[in-house]
């Protein structure tokens, strides 16, 4: 779609059987699990969604995978290297990617500023004294993932000014920054109108196809859509793995969202 | 608290391409100007007194400007970090202190003095990062006591309580650089230098990252970037208009002793550069000023008084008293909201209702 998604390929999406593997997860706070024996496995380019209702852990198992809150027990590997010792910043460089479900901007800087900060952090050059010029590689980059997420008509204005909508997208282009192998998406359309969220639909399916995600999401029309394979995830435990259609048509996940008299 | 950079309209990352001299606002052309023919009609004392001691002062300031405004880090040891300086330019160069003073030329003594300066500061830094907020402010000012405490005790490098004194910088070009307009013209160029170098590194990547860092550090572990790192450089770089300062501050007073890097003259630092306003590198050279003329005139004014003259801390108190409470942003806060207030439409209420 887009050469600033598809140039640098020198970290190799491929040769390793699964992008992502998890291996009996639990994260504890204090006397709480907040997630238990999670394991998982996801294919390079595998576009997986993972449903749940409020407090299944859904997050909590972003922040264990990015190294946010580092999980208190089980091994994660990325792309077959154990990264679960890695602090936050390696497991990024490595190509790993998220979005936050509460935006994570830095709002008196513009549009263009913010996405550039995210190009930066995952090349050389973090540390530069020298202010870059308008030909600089980057600068194109960050240009254009400022257009992939359609903010070019507000690339000089503060996030503080943007609406809540232009907020979500860019989130989205800072996770694209670089050359992700594999992002994790932490509900994206929460709070878009339907317009944003055809958008966004139509960015998540025009991703290369070497890049795999995990989309969390509540919206079934837009993770359904975007994704070809579902995790359920309840109480902090693994609920159910299947397609889309299998999850949909589950009798026990229907009774998880949809409220269980008997319970 | 939000990103302080609000002059990105000046320069942007991706600024259009203009002479650079059109760039340049008129006020800078005003007080670069000013402070060039300031020799002209200034007094020696004004320029070697208020002015060369303003811009050490505000050079110092800088520093902890620097770590603050873009780096979210109050260090209370910048005093300390200027201070080792000056005292490594009197232990490697010449003083009156022959049996510790190595004689080294300035050429090297200089620029030794301000690596070891840096990598001191990279060790603070180094400590200090591992905390926020209000526990960075008490363990630099435990590095900035225990330093005063040990220079004071040690004879055998530190010379203890007298500490160094006749320490000149070098004759360079046949000048005498303690002259007053020498003197002048020195600390002007190195303020305008560090000046300059603090607003540019602030739209480098590495400013950038920083203040992304202040702002919230979570995300820039997210976005790849090491952010002790990233804390622990600043600390390095702001080591540099802090220890190029120290070494002035030495040659201008002839001496250094710990009453140089003590408690008192560590705060002295801060209070100039909140005075000023920790939002814009040209706040540290305004408190400077301000600190200067206050320190060197509130004696007089108290004696004409009839009150006692030793009570100028008073003054500096109480003026650093008003201006933080009407504007924590400092004199830059308070510039600001003049020009708001300026803009103001006369027919409305302050809420933005029709009177």
């Amino acid at each position: 779609m887009n050469a600033a998604l598809t140039e640098n390929r020198a970290l190799s999406s491929t040769g390793t059987e699964f992008a992502l593997e998890l291996k009996n997860i639990s994260k504890l706070f204090g006397a709480l699990a907040a997630l238990e024996d999670i394991s998982m496995s996801v294919r390079p380019g595998e576009r997986r969604a993972v449903l749940g209702s409020n407090g299944a852990g859904k997050t909590t198992l972003f922040n264990c995978i990015t190294g946010d809150f580092p999980a208190t027990t089980g091994s994660i590997k990325f792309f077959g290297e154990d990264i679960s010792e890695f602090p936050s910043h390696e497991r990024i460089r490595r190509g790993l990617r998220r979005t936050y479900q509460i935006s994570q901007l830095f709002p008196a800087l513009s549009v263009f500023d913010n996405v550039y900060i995210a190009c930066r952090g995952v090349s050389t050059g973090r540390f530069s004294f020298i202010r870059p010029r308008a030909k600089d590689a980057l600068m194109s980059s960050t240009d254009e993932l400022v257009q992939i997420v359609n903010l070019h008509d507000v690339r000089n204005t503060p996030v503080a000014e943007l609406s809540y909508g232009q907020q979500r997208q860019l989130e989205i282009a800072m996770a694209l920054a670089g050359a992700p192998r594999f992002i994790l998406f932490d509900e994206p359309a929460a709070g878009l109108s339907p317009t944003e969220r055809a958008d966004l639909v139509t960015i998540l399916t025009e991703l290369p196809s070497h890049m795999g995600f995990i989309i969390i999401e509540h919206d079934m029309d837009v993770a359904l859509r975007v994704a070809e394979s579902v995790t359920m995830m309840h109480n902090g435990r693994i609920f159910k793995n299947g397609t889309p259609e299998e999850i949909e048509n589950d009798v026990e996940v229907q009774a998880l969202y949809l409220g269980n008299a008997d319970e | 608290m939000a990103i302080v950079e609000t002059e990105s309209k000046i320069v942007r990352l991706d600024g259009t391409r203009q002479n650079w001299l059109e760039k340049i606002p008129a006020q800078y052309w005003v007080v670069g100007i000013l402070l060039l023919i300031m020799p002209l009609f200034a007094s020696d004392f004004m320029l070697f007194q208020i002015f060369g001691w303003t811009f050490i002062l505000g050079m110092i300031a800088l520093s902890l400007m620097f770590l603050a405004g873009y780096g979210g880090m109050v260090s209370l040891a910048q005093m300390t970090i200027a201070g080792l300086a000056g005292y490594l330019v009197a232990i490697l160069g010449d003083s009156a202190i022959t049996e510790i003073s190595q004689g080294w030329p300035w050429y090297a003594a200089i620029p030794v003095a301000l690596i070891v300066t840096a990598l001191f500061a990279s060790a603070i830094g180094w400590l200090a990062v591992r905390t926020d907020g209000i526990y960075t402010i008490m363990i630099t000012l435990a590095i900035a006591a225990a330093f005063f405490y040990f220079a004071r005790q040690n004879y055998e490098v530190f010379n203890g309580f007298s500490g160094f004194n006749s320490i000149h910088p070098p004759s360079l070009f046949g000048v005498d650089w303690r002259g007053p307009k020498a003197f002048y013209y020195l600390t002007l160029f190195w303020a305008v230098a560090s000046y300059l170098f603090i607003l540019y590194i602030s739209r480098a990547p590495f400013g950038l990252a920083l203040q992304g860092v202040r702002d919230n550090s979570r995300r820039m572990s997210a976005l790849g970037y090491n952010v002790v790192a990233h804390r622990v450089a600043a600390y390095t770089l702001a080591a540099i208009p802090a220890g190029i300062g120290g070494i002035l501050l030495t040659w201008q007073s002839a001496q250094i002793s710990p009453g140089t890097v003590g408690i008192g003259p560590a705060i002295d630092v801060l209070v100039v550069a909140v005075i000023g306003g920790l939002g814009h590198p040209i706040g540290a050279f305004i408190g400077a000023l301000i600190y200067v003329l206050l320190k060197t005139f509130s004696t007089d004014a108290l004696i004409a008084l009839s009150l006692s003259g030793e009570r100028f801390r008073l003054l500096i108190g109480l003026s650093f008293l008003v201006i933080v409470f009407f504007s924590p942003d400092g004199i830059l806060g308070l510039w600001k909201k003049f020009k708001v207030w300026q803009q103001r439409n006369p027919f409305e209420q302050s809420d933005g209702r029709d009177l």
